[in-house]
This record gives C-alpha cells, sequence and structure tokens, in this order.
C-alpha cells in the first residue's frame, strides 16, 4: 500500500506536516489527496508545513507550486510554512521562485497569511 | 585509507531519495555544513531523476575524496544520450514536460560538473563538491 501524509482538519483549514523526505510519488499522491479533501470538506484553505523537509527539488517545487493553483481554481487558498533557510537558498540557486505560491515563516504565521487571503477572496 | 565507493541503484523514482538521502547523510558525517550538504543532495535529486527518466535507469556512485573534504558523485545510464548538451543546460529547457531546470540548476549547486554523452551511449554525469 502507497503510504500517505496525514491531512488534518482544523477550523475550517486543511493542515497538512511533512515530517518525511517527500519522495516523487508521495508528493504528488498527496496532491491528490488535498484535491480530494477540499472537494469534500467545507475547509477553503490548507497549510503545508514543510519545517521537517531537508530538501526541495525541482519536482516537489513544481508539486507546491501545482497545489496552490488546484486550490485557487477550487475556491480555496493554500500556504506554505517552516520552509528552512538552506532549502530556501538551495531552491533560489536551483532557478526556483515558487511564483505563485503563497509562504509564511512559520503556522502562527501562516495561519494568519491565509486569513487575509480568504478575506481578499470573493 | 583507500576510498570508499557506495553504489545505489537508480531504477524507479524512489530509488531517487533513496540516493539523495545518501548523498545528505553522508555530506554531513564528512563534515559539510547542513546548507552544502542540501545543496548536493538536492544536485542528487535532479540529476538521479535525470537517470531514471531520460536515462530509463542507472546508478549512481558515491565516493569521499580526500577523506571526505569532497564528495564525487556519478550518475551512469545506458539510455538514448542527450543530442545536445548545451541546450538541455539551458534554463527552461525540457524535453518531458517538466520545469527544465534540473540539469543547470544541478550545475549551480556544485563546484565541479562534467557531461559525457552521445547518441546511443548513455550518459555520465560527474560532479564534485568540496566541505568549506
Amino acid at each position: 500500500m502507497t503510504p500517505r501524509i496525514p491531512i488534518l482538519e482544523l477550523e475550517g483549514a486543511l493542515l497538512v506536516t511533512v515530517q518525511v523526505d517527500l519522495d516523487d510519488q508521495l508528493a504528488v499522491q498527496l496532491e491528490e489527496d488535498l484535491g480530494a479533501a477540499l472537494a469534500r470538506s467545507s475547509a477553503r484553505g490548507i497549510i503545508i508545513d514543510i519545517s521537517g523537509l531537508e530538501l526541495v527539488d525541482t519536482f516537489l517545487s513544481r508539486i507546491l507550486a501545482q497545489i496552490a493553483s488546484m486550490s485557487r481554481v477550487l475556491g480555496a487558498e493554500a500556504v506554505l510554512v517552516g520552509m528552512r533557510p538552506a532549502v530556501a537558498v538551495t531552491l533560489v540557486e536551483l532557478g526556483m521562485t515558487l511564483d505563485g505560491v503563497s509562504t509564511a515563516l512559520d503556522i502562527d504565521r501562516g495561519i494568519a497569511r491565509l486569513h487575509a487571503l480568504l478575506a481578499e477572496s470573493p | 585509507m583507500p576510498s570508499e565507493r557506495e553504489f545505489w541503484p537508480l531504477k524507479a523514482t524512489r530509488d531517487v531519495g533513496d540516493a539523495r538521502r545518501a548523498v545528505h547523510a553522508a555530506a554531513r558525517s564528512a563534515g559539510f555544513r547542513s546548507a552544502d550538504a542540501v545543496r548536493l543532495a538536492t544536485a542528487a535529486s535532479e540529476l538521479g531523476r535525470n537517470a531514471v527518466i531520460h536515462g530509463k535507469g542507472g546508478r549512481m556512485t558515491l565516493e569521499r575524496l580526500d577523506e571526505g573534504a569532497g564528495i564525487r558523485l556519478e550518475f551512469r545510464d545506458e539510455g538514448p544520450g542527450i543530442p545536445d548538451i548545451e541546450q538541455a543546460l539551458v534554463d527552461g529547457f525540457s524535453s518531458t514536460g517538466s520545469m527544465g531546470f534540473g540539469l543547470g540548476g544541478a550545475r549551480r549547486l556544485v563546484h565541479s560538473f562534467q557531461i559525457e554523452s552521445g547518441a546511443g551511449e548513455g550518459t555520465r554525469i560527474t560532479v564534485v563538491r568540496w566541505r568549506r
């Protein structure tokens, strides 16, 4: 059976905490699971905590950008929180800028960002 | 001390995860700074995926240089080869619909980067990163 990253629903938001290295299959599975979770719940926000991730490469950044776009198409917003500084520096050197992905330093700021984004959207 | 080599198969995308974790662990245990270990492991992830997807599978050889002052990684595959290496290194170029930052991006994360490839001969990419 394919392992899965758990998705928690908390006060109208879906919370994902990534605590293991996200290999390609697991990342694609997470994207699918988040789409399905948005479709069946009333949650309009997603917080993805990647503070446990020691590496984000071009494949994973593409999946994260797709999750952000998919959320918007489904009338929701996603915020990526907790990226380690070493990961951020490496991503920039790779040429990935995560355009269109909302980010915040930690979960508290991520929730504030999410509320601001949802207040702006119609 | 004889130079130790480790061989990591690259047959499926999940092998890429195992290989990059091994690179990260080797770099940390050799005393690389955290961000430098992440740089080398991220380069390994891009090049490993390249070998699986474009090269139809291959293997990574991990070698410690000068008792851990540097790490050399070699990615070897028996795939169709890269017809135009210069073009493959340009950001945004992709033959498979990915974002095309893999090869050029990986080159920026290491200190030395060498590609040998020919049509029908597979591809060998060798990179080195030194501890700072």
